[in-house]
């Protein structure tokens, strides 16, 4: 940089220190995937590299029932979110002077703010309430909730990042307001939607405690399935089980990461 | 830009969807909680009336055999301990995340993406997971315990799981992300030029931390702060699964009467203080973000 006597940058405390905090982030999960591949029943020793029970666990019906479960509600809550979070994003970036909007960003806030256990047991009760009994549907319409801050966070970066200049140009060659969110807007969006959408599909099928108190008999999803599993003791099969878990997540997160504008998964 | 009101109008109709959605399936059903907290349980799960207070009464006094109520500290404690262990969990995300989010945005750009990247992907990963892959270093015949008996540091295995520590150790674990990401946000923005200037008019490290970067960092710790206290407040899977169920947190008191206890009054009123909690962090952060000086 400049001629400093001493660069600032150069930290050697700060290095070690993040270089120690990134080894406690990923460490434990490194554990994890180890032991999954590892061909000796008894975990702790190694035995040579095997897929075996990845075999096993994925021939286990009651795992599959459940991994199709969260599939299910995955791919049914994560298109409704993204849809109600989509024409919300446009509420909340386009019409910022709008009375009420800073009312309305804090009741979409809120399943982010409210502790898990609190919106889990809400929920539960109100289903009981009015009597709903949809099985899987009751389950959808709980990630529902939770999935829309999520989807919303991408797209609203998008819009607050992307200049106006070019709908205002549109609209000043009497381009309709349809016209121009059709032609110019949603295009421009679809990077940050997918990037929306796919945060939700994550943020779906990595839910557990929400989903362990309202999801009936049958609807068991597989996070809810895998504490089932561990409850019981540490298996290679749950740590392969889980491990199967862990890579989907990090995928989809890597690749909304990738199609998302600079850095807005992150928030 | 035009202001005209039906453009306006229309812009507030687009987030109705939404809203609605998030008041119906959120609002409405804390409202009926609130309201099962002064109903009475039934035996099977579900509340009925007579309308009572006794949830309230519960979580302070126990009746003894007279039927004379006593006051009891058995889910005082419980809120104790979990109002301490996040208190302690929040210290350790701040201890461990500012040096951390410091070094990430003092790197260039390219690798400042990456150690985003590196830290964000464990906030979106399962967290039953996350905290699970403790149990496999700590238990007796864990990781750990191999590693100090193997270098013979210790004979017999040190009994690591279902204490406080493991539990703190789980919440820190789970909770290091949300400190990190919002300190770096806030110090991305630091003007290096800043530092320099200092270092020119010879002010120590220490000065300058103090006098610049923590200013700058502290709006992001206070987002922090509320984003590691109020999941940690409530959380069930660390409790349950590296506490063993032994020491009860708040949350996993709250899962109980709804499996086990199957006393949803009690239950919904436990949420009920625990959401008032949660409100009073808010509040705090809201008046932490007043009173800075910068945007």
């Amino acid at each position: 940089m400049s001629a400093n006597p001493f660069d600032w940058r150069r930290m050697p405390f700060l290095r070690l220190a993040s270089i120690a905090a990134l080894l406690f982030l990923y460490a434990p999960l490194v554990v994890l995937m180890v032991y999954a591949f590892n061909s000796n029943k008894v975990a702790l020793i190694w035995d040579g590299f095997s897929t075996q029970w990845f075999v096993k666990a994925l021939g286990n019906t009651d795992l599959q029932r459940a991994a199709i479960n969260s599939l299910i509600v995955a791919a049914v809550a994560t298109p409704i979110s993204t849809l109600l979070a989509l024409p919300a994003a446009l509420a909340f970036e386009r019409g910022r002077s709008l009375p009420g909007r800073a009312f309305g960003e804090a009741l979409v806030a809120m399943p982010l703010i409210a502790p898990e256990i609190v919106t889990a047991i809400a929920t539960l009760v109100f289903f009981e309430a009015i009597g709903l009994h949809g099985g899987i549907g009751n389950v959808i319409l709980a990630h529902v909730v939770f999935c829309i801050p999520f989807a919303l966070l991408p797209i609203r970066a998008r819009l607050r990042e992307m200049p106006r200049d070019i709908e205002d140009a549109a609209h000043d060659l009497y381009a309709g307001r349809w016209q121009v969110f059709r032609l110019i807007t949603l295009p421009l969006l679809v990077p940050a939607i997918v990037a929306g959408a796919t945060l939700a599909f994550v943020v779906s099928l990595d839910d557990f405690l929400i989903t362990l108190m309202v999801a009936p008999a049958g609807a068991t999803t597989l996070p809810v399935y895998l504490y089932s599993m561990l409850r019981l003791g540490v298996t290679p099969e749950a740590n392969a089980a889980a491990t199967m878990l862990l890579l989907v997540s990090i995928a989809a997160v890597v690749m909304a990461y990738a199609v998302s504008p600079r850095g807005t998964a992150k928030r | 830009m035009s202001g005209e009101p039906t453009r306006r109008d229309r812009a507030l109709l687009l987030a109705t969807p939404a809203l609605a959605t998030i008041v119906v399936l959120m609002l409405l059903p804390m409202a009926i909680a609130l309201a099962a907290s002064f109903l009475t349980s039934t035996p099977y799960g579900g509340v009925t009336r007579p309308f009572t207070g006794a949830s309230y009464v519960r979580f302070l006094y126990d009746r003894d055999l007279d039927d004379v109520l006593v006051f009891d500290t058995t889910y005082l404690r419980i809120f104790a301990r979990s109002f301490i262990q996040a208190v302690l969990a929040t210290a350790c995300c701040l201890v461990i995340g500012l040096p951390l989010a410091w070094y990430m945005a003092t790197r260039p750009p390219r690798l400042r993406q990456g150690l985003v990247l590196l830290v964000t992907i464990p906030f979106w990963t399962n967290l039953l997971i996350r905290t699970y892959c403790w149990v496999l270093l700590l238990r007796d015949q864990g990781l750990v315990n191999q590693v100090l008996q193997g270098s013979g540091l210790t004979q017999a295995p040190i009994t690591f799981l279902y204490s406080d520590g493991a539990v703190l150790l789980g919440l820190v674990y789970a909770s290091l992300p949300f400190m990190v990401l919002p300190i770096y946000a806030a110090l991305e923005k630091l003007d290096p030029r800043l530092i320099e200037a200092a270092y020119d008019l010879y002010a120590g490290r220490w000065a300058i931390l103090k006098t610049i970067v923590w200013p700058l960092a502290k709006p992001g710790a206070a987002a922090g702060t509320l984003m590691v206290f109020v999941p940690a407040l409530g959380a069930f899977l660390a409790p349950d699964i590296l506490g063993g169920g032994k020491t009860l947190m708040i949350g996993s008191l709250i899962q109980q009467q709804f499996s086990t206890a199957r006393d949803w009054s009690f239950g919904a009123a436990l949420s009920m203080i625990l959401m008032t909690f949660v409100l009073g962090a808010l509040m705090w952060h809201a008046r932490q973000r007043s009173g800075r000086v910068l945007p």
